[in-house]
C-alpha cells in the first residue's frame, strides 16, 4: 500500500500513482495491484479512489450532461446536433417537442440554430441522444457562444455553481454552461460581454491554479467599476436588446472594441454604443417573431384539426 | 548548404565519432510541448541538426466513413518531410518512403493509446520534418508520443526511440545524417518503458547476432534516458502553465466532473 504522488501533482502517462488496494478510476489503467496514469494531469486520491483530472482533451458525453450544440443536419424526425467531441448526437423531435408536431420538423428547428440539450443516452457505438424536455432546454435565440477546452469547465461552474454564479451576480448577465466547453452569455452591453469573455479566458487558462474565484471577482468587479464609471450598464440592461449568434467567439471581437473606443473617445455617452446593437434587435424581431407565431399557430392548428379528428370519428 | 562531404572517417584513434560524440552519447535533444496553438497536442523535438513538429488532432470524427472501426478508434499517422528538409530539394509528393514511414510509426505508437474508448473515431497524428539529419522516424516517434500526451488522449506510457547503428564495426547511438549514409547498419527501435517491450525494430544492414542483442541494449538504454527527458519536457509545458504553487490549499478547486450543472442555468429561467 503505497501512493507515489503528492496531491495535485502534475503526472505524465505511465508514472506509477499507486500500489495496493486502490481503485483506478477516471484518467489511470491499473496492471495488477499497480495503478498508473493514463493522461497528463493533476493526480488526486479520494478515499481510495485514484483518479487524474485531464488538463486538455476532447468532450466525451456523459448521460446527464447539459450540452449546447448546433443543428447540422435534419433527418426525418432527428435533428444531428454537433456537440463537439467524435461524437454527432442525434435529438429526435419526441424528445424535444410536445406532440403532435409537423411532419417537417426544420420548422421548430433547422439548421444552423444553436440548442441547449440534456444527453439522456449514451454509448460509444450508436452517438449520444439529447433530450430538450427539462427546465431551461431550449432553441437558444441571442446572445453567444463562446468556446473553451471542456477539461475546463468544473472550474468555470465551481463548486456548487460558486464561479459562474457569482460572474453572473456582478455582470448581471444571463449564462448558461454546457459540460461540452461551450458558453452561452447573453449581455445587453459589448462591453459587458467583452468583460465575460476576458473572465471565461481567464478561468481557462489558469484553471489549474488556486484562488481563482477571488482573483476573478477581483479583476471583474474593477472593470465593471470602470464601465459603469463611463456609461451605465445598468440602465442599458433595463431593455434587452440582443446579439446575434454567433458560432464563435473571435466574432464578437469587432462588436467589442467598437464599442470600446467610442466609450473612451466620448466618455459619458452611453446610447451611442449601443446603437448599432439596437437596430439590430429590431432586425431580429423582424426575423424571429413571425417564425415563433408559425410555430404557434402550427401546433393550435394540428391540435384543433386533430380534435376535430376525433369528433368527426 | 555546403555540398556534401563524405568524411574520412566516423571513428578517430581515440574512439571518438567525428563529430565528437562518444559512441553511447546522444546529441543535444530538446523537445518542447504545445508549441502550435491551433492543433488539440503538438510537440517539437530538436536532436542535432533535425528538427520536427508533430501536432495531434482528436479523437474526431473519421472521414472518410470507409475507414471507421467499429471496435476502436483509427490512429492516422502522415509522416511528411518539407521540400527543404533536405540538401536536394525533397519532390513534394508524398514517397513510397514517408507511407512507409507513416506505417512504421503508427505501429509503434498504437501499443500504447487506449484506443478503444474511441470507437468509430480518428485520431489524427501529422509529423512534419522541418530539417533532416538524420534519425527522423525516431525523434518523429518521441514528439508524436508527447503530441499526443498533450492532447489528453489516455495512454500507457510515452514511447521513446531511438537508432543505434555500427560504424567502422562498432556499435554507436544516435545515428547522424553522415553516420547513417556512410555507416554499416542502422537498427531504429522504440520501447514502452514500463516493461522493455519494443514497439519499433527494423534493421538496415548486416548485424550478427551478438551485436543486433547489444544494439538492442545500448537502444534500451538510450530509450530510458529519452524517456527522462519526455516527461521533464511535457511536465515543464504544464508548469509553466501554472505561475502559482499548485500546492497549497485549492479549496475552491471544484474538479468533481459530477459538479451539478444544472444549476447555473435553473435560476435565470425562474
Amino acid at each position: 500500500m503505497a501512493v507515489y504522488f503528492q496531491k495535485r501533482e502534475v503526472v505524465v502517462p505511465g508514472q506509477l500513482l499507486a500500489e495496493g488496494r486502490y481503485r483506478a478510476s477516471f484518467g489511470t489503467y491499473d496492471d495488477g495491484d499497480k495503478i498508473y496514469s493514463a493522461l497528463v494531469g493533476l493526480a488526486e486520491l479520494r478515499g481510495n479512489t485514484v483518479k487524474v483530472v485531464a488538463l486538455e482533451g476532447v468532450y466525451i458525453p456523459r448521460e446527464g450532461d447539459l450540452v449546447l450544440g448546433t443543428i447540422t443536419m435534419v433527418t426525418g424526425n432527428n435533428w444531428k446536433v454537433d456537440v463537439g467531441g467524435p461524437y454527432l448526437a442525434s435529438l429526435h423531435a419526441n424528445n424535444a417537442l410536445r406532440r403532435p408536431y409537423d411532419d417537417d420538423i426544420s420548422r421548430y428547428m433547422d439548421i444552423g440554430d444553436v440548442v441547449a440539450a440534456e444527453i439522456i443516452a449514451f454509448d460509444r457505438v450508436t452517438g449520444p441522444f439529447l433530450g430538450m424536455k427539462g427546465r431551461g432546454l431550449r432553441r437558444l435565440e441571442s446572445g453567444m457562444i463562446l468556446n473553451i477546452s471542456p477539461a475546463k469547465i468544473p472550474r468555470v461552474i465551481g463548486r456548487r455553481g460558486s464561479m459562474i454564479n457569482m460572474i453572473q451576480d456582478i455582470l448581471r448577465i444571463q449564462t448558461m454552461v454546457g459540460q461540452n466547453g461551450r458558453i452561452w452569455i447573453r449581455t445587453s452591453s459589448t462591453e459587458v460581454m467583452r468583460l465575460a469573455i476576458k473572465a471565461f479566458k481567464m478561468i481557462e487558462t489558469q484553471a489549474h491554479t488556486s484562488k481563482l474565484t477571488d482573483r476573478v471577482k477581483t479583476m471583474l468587479e474593477e472593470e465593471m467599476a470602470k464601465i459603469s464609471g463611463g456609461g451605465h450598464p445598468e440602465d442599458v440592461a433595463e431593455e434587452p436588446l440582443d446579439i446575434e449568434d454567433s458560432g464563435d467567439a473571435e466574432e464578437i471581437a469587432e462588436p467589442a472594441e467598437e464599442g470600446k473606443e467610442k466609450d473612451t473617445a466620448e466618455g459619458e455617452a452611453p446610447v451611442v454604443p449601443d446603437e448599432p446593437p439596437e437596430t439590430e434587435v429590431v432586425d431580429e424581431v423582424k426575423d424571429d417573431s413571425p417564425k415563433d407565431v408559425i410555430e404557434e399557430e402550427t401546433e393550435s392548428d394540428k391540435t384543433e384539426t386533430e380534435t376535430k379528428e376525433e369528433v368527426s370519428k | 548548404m555546403s555540398p556534401e562531404v563524405k568524411p574520412d572517417s566516423l571513428l578517430n584513434a581515440e574512439g571518438l565519432r567525428f563529430d565528437g560524440r562518444r559512441v553511447d552519447e546522444l546529441r543535444p535533444i530538446q523537445m518542447e510541448v504545445g508549441v502550435l496553438k491551433t492543433a488539440d497536442g503538438s510537440a517539437s523535438i530538436r536532436q542535432g541538426k533535425t528538427y520536427i513538429l508533430a501536432a495531434v488532432y482528436g479523437p474526431r470524427e473519421l472521414h472518410p466513413r470507409h475507414l471507421t472501426l467499429n471496435d476502436r478508434a483509427y490512429l492516422r499517422v502522415v509522416y511528411r518531410m518539407a521540400t527543404f528538409s533536405v540538401p536536394d530539394r525533397k519532390r513534394p509528393a508524398p514517397s513510397r518512403r514517408e507511407r512507409e514511414i507513416s506505417m512504421v510509426i503508427a505501429n509503434a505508437l498504437q501499443p500504447v493509446l487506449f484506443l478503444e474508448q474511441y470507437p468509430k473515431a480518428v485520431i489524427d497524428v501529422f509529423i512534419q520534418v522541418i530539417q533532416a539529419d538524420g534519425g527522423t522516424r525516431c525523434a518523429a516517434i518521441n514528439a508524436a508520443s508527447l503530441a499526443l500526451a498533450d492532447a489528453g488522449i489516455p495512454m500507457r506510457s510515452l514511447v521513446p526511440s531511438v537508432a543505434v547503428g555500427k560504424a567502422e564495426g562498432t556499435l554507436i547511438v544516435d545515428l547522424g545524417d553522415e553516420e547513417d549514409k556512410y555507416g554499416q547498419g542502422d537498427v531504429p527501435l522504440a520501447i514502452l518503458p514500463g516493461t522493455n517491450e519494443l514497439t519499433l525494430l527494423q534493421q538496415d544492414g548486416s548485424f550478427t547476432r551478438e551485436e543486433l542483442m547489444e544494439a538492442m541494449q545500448m537502444g534500451v538504454n538510450a530509450c530510458k534516458y529519452l524517456h527522462e527527458l519526455q516527461k521533464d519536457a511535457l511536465k515543464r509545458s504544464y508548469s509553466k502553465k501554472t505561475p502559482e504553487g499548485v500546492d497549497e490549499e485549492l479549496d475552491d478547486y471544484e474538479d468533481d466532473l459530477e459538479t451539478d450543472l444544472g444549476e447555473a442555468d435553473i435560476m435565470e429561467d425562474e
